[in-house]
């Protein structure tokens, strides 16, 4: 047992010399993955800001400007000029120089002053239909306050009931307290995945790995020892991407730290054994590259990254089950945001676990096939 | 003499493409299964989001307002018993939102017309906690106005916004969705294919056997380029056929200008490729950049989920070098607006400098000499 540990972690050693070895190797362990959190972190949010729009004001009162104040006033929507007629309206959102255009009709101030209800057409550009959407969204509460202050001034009664809401966790919606604890989760998938990934394609392409197999190391032990790199490298990286996001962007962590480390290596288990079986089967590293890619890129799209699982078909939520990110996700938001603790983890931890440990029993499978 | 010499060094790349079958997955297999993914996975359209009901004391007045929402089909409702239980619910993920109806609710829209309801959204999810915010003010409105509507009272509602969206009037968030997403797919394919080629031959030492033939250093990249400039092109055919039978995204513009501007994309995301692969000389190294460089920013920074208008001033700079943001925009034009060249012309300008840019680098940066 001595010895086996002994040729194991030598091996261990092996690996991360030939991974830190070069500087080049080195930065791009390092570097670019806080490079990718500062900037993401800043780039992926919700939120709108400067939404450009134009107007087409036929009416000659007051109210209409009062109406375009509210909505140019809003960090929200810019206002980028007035336009004269129904084409140039048209000509604006067509050449994606605004994505909202407001008509306002003639009798917009007298109908107001009538204490008639009067009606004004927003045009949204949908080629970016999610934007539009939430601009929409902005757009009605930006009316509804106007119409609350006309209500008011005409002393009209309101509706009999009002809409209070807050939310929970993230009382100001805050996309990047969303967004950064997922970036976190991204980036500790990407190294732990490369670093494995590529390493026995390498030694092939070099011809080193027939000088392994003539040691007196058994398939299972090299694998171990081409597993530890990726477990050290992988929980260095992933708390140095804690520490900035805590710091640096100031997203609260509520939860507990153990709770958050423990899904961590459970987390590392699984991508450094599906990292493994990616590198048993690859011949060369292009196939190792290829493969990395085909897990990682659907791994990100399906883990409730960017869009809900709730939104998916129910054929591709069954998918996600299998997305060792999608739980690592959980884990993290749970942990910054909601206070969660190892205890109630546990539904995350043990798939996990299971995908590790069966991928890992695969790979050395893959393993002592192809070597035979 | 030139021409003999690139055939002979583009057929060796296609030995290479054949010999390892690969970089026929990356061309072909690749934006299959990206496709597919994305077309089913990827959604911004909330459907039955899960809603907890408390209502403290049921009258007529919130079981029409429940039922409005039953009706809806954005949301599936539970009833619970009392606050306790739905706040236990949504700790544990089994609703994103409580909706609240205390006791006095009805007793206060009869006699103040403020009565109160409550709503409370898991805010963790900003984007998703203000679609249901959204959603639950619209059909709150209506109900609003239908109860108004059988009372036979006038609703004050001064000003009414009609809003239509153009291109896309359902908001079907595939529509948009799917041509960026085949922006995303070139990107990868065209670095994935030239990210290693270089750096492959420098690894294995063939590049030594190259070197000491007459062949100009011009050849030696477009040998590499043309071959994957192909099957680039059949990915991006086959992306395109895909999106329009498959996922039924309606095609306004003409195949000429998508092509074309496919082309000068491909060209582009292959230059990015060549360069890293010129300038790593290991795999691993040209590996871990070309994932770096590609995905994640082409994801994140090309204005395909997250709006760039919205971004830091400083990083709405950095987009500019991302080539997958003009492409976006012009494969959404495409598709769903038709050849508008106020928006073609400016994107397809700032790709051919970004193109001649990753070219000339990889041209002045790819030496003939060992060292």
């Amino acid at each position: 047992m001595h010895l086996i540990l002994q040729r194991v972690f030598a091996l261990a050693i092996k690996e991360l010399l030939a991974l830190l070895r070069d500087a080049a190797s080195r930065a791009v362990l390092i570097g670019p993955p806080i490079i990718q959190l500062l900037v993401f972190g800043y780039a992926a949010t919700f939120e709108l800001k400067h939404v450009p729009f134009v107007v087409y004001n036929q009416d000659q009162g007051q109210l209409s400007r009062e109406f375009i104040a509210r909505f140019a006033g809003s960090p929200t929507f810019d206002l980028l000029h007035v336009v004269h007629d129904q084409k140039d309206l048209e000509q604006t959102i067509d050449d994606k120089s605004a994505l909202m255009a407001m008509d306002i009709g003639p009798n917009f101030s007298a109908d107001l002053e009538r204490g008639r209800t009067t009606h004004i057409q927003l045009i949204l550009d949908g080629r970016d239909s999610n934007t539009a959407g939430l601009a929409t969204g902005y757009a009605q509460s930006i009316v509804t306050t106007f119409n609350e202050a006309q209500i008011a001034a005409h002393g009209i009664s309101p509706p009999s009931t009002v809409l209070l809401d807050r939310a929970w966790f993230n009382p100001n919606l805050d996309s990047q307290w969303f967004i950064v604890p997922g970036i976190c989760g991204i980036l500790t998938l990407l190294v732990s995945l490369l670093t494995t990934g590529l390493s026995v394609a390498r030694e092939r392409e070099m011809g080193t790995f027939d000088q392994l197999l003539v040691t007196p190391m058994r398939p299972s032990e090299i694998l171990l020892g081409k597993a530890l790199p990726g477990f050290l490298v992988g929980t260095l990286e992933g708390s140095l991407i804690i520490v900035v996001s805590i710091f640096w962007f100031h997203v609260p962590f509520t939860g507990s730290l153990l709770g958050l480390y423990f899904g961590l290596l459970c987390f590392l288990l699984s991508t450094v054994g599906i990292g493994l079986m990616i590198s048993s089967l690859a011949v060369t590293q292009q196939q190792g590259l290829l493969g990395v890619f085909l897990f990682m890129v659907p791994a990100i799209v399906l883990s409730g990254f960017a869009t809900p699982i709730a939104n998916m078909p129910q054929a591709v939520q069954y998918i996600t089950l299998l997305d060792p990110l999608r739980y690592f996700l959980i884990i993290l938001r749970g942990s910054f945001l909601e206070g969660g603790s190892a205890s109630l983890f546990w539904p995350q931890y043990w798939p996990l676990a299971l995908i590790g440990i069966v991928s890992m029993i695969v790979a050395s499978r893959l393993f002592r096939n192809r070597l035979s | 003499m030139k021409i003999m010499r690139l055939s002979g060094l583009m057929r060796k790349e296609v030995y290479e493409i054949v010999r390892d079958p690969s970089s026929i997955a990356i061309a072909f297999v690749l934006p299959l299964v990206l496709l597919l993914i994305f077309g089913y996975g990827v959604s911004l359209d909330a459907r039955h989001i899960a809603i907890a009901e408390v209502v403290d004391h049921p009258t007529q007045i919130t079981a029409s307002f429940l039922a409005e929402l039953q009706r809806s089909s954005w949301f599936s409702p539970t009833l619970y018993p009392d606050q306790a239980s739905a706040e236990q619910a949504m700790m544990h993920g089994d609703a994103d939102a409580i909706l609240w109806l205390r006791s006095d609710f009805t007793r206060l829209s009869y006699s103040t017309g403020r009565a109160p309801i409550h709503l409370a959204v898991n805010g963790v999810d900003a984007n998703q906690a203000r679609l249901i915010e959204n959603y639950v003010t619209g059909t709150w409105m209506l109900w609003q106005q239908e109860e108004a509507t059988r009372e036979g009272a006038r609703l004050p509602m001064p000003v009414i916004a009609d809003t239509r969206v153009w291109f896309n009037p359902s908001l079907r968030s595939r529509d948009y969705l799917i041509p960026g997403l085949i922006a995303i797919i070139m990107t990868l394919i065209g670095a994935l294919l030239t990210a290693l080629v270089v750096a492959r031959e420098w690894e294995r030492g063939t590049m030594e056997g190259i070197m000491v033939t007459p062949v100009a250093r011009t050849e030696i990249l477009l040998g590499k380029l043309v071959p994957y400039f192909i099957m680039g092109m059949g990915g991006m055919t086959m992306s395109t056929a895909m999106a329009v039978f498959l996922f039924g995204v309606p095609l306004r513009g003409s195949l000429l200008v998508l092509f074309g501007t496919a082309a000068l994309f491909l060209l582009t995301a292959l230059g990015m490729g060549l360069v890293i692969s010129v300038l790593a000389r290991s795999q691993f190294v040209a590996a871990m950049v070309a994932i770096i460089t590609t995905f994640l920013p082409a994801f994140i920074l090309s204005g395909f989920i997250f709006d760039i208008r919205s971004m830091p001033p400083i990083i709405q700079v950095l987009t500019h070098i991302v080539a997958a943001r003009y492409f976006v925009t012009m494969l959404q034009s495409s598709f769903l607006a038709g050849d508008i060249w106020p928006v073609i012309l400016p994107n397809a300008f700032a790709m051919a400098i970004l193109c001649a840019v990753f070219l000339s680098i990889a041209l002045l940066r790819f030496h003939k000499r060992l060292d």
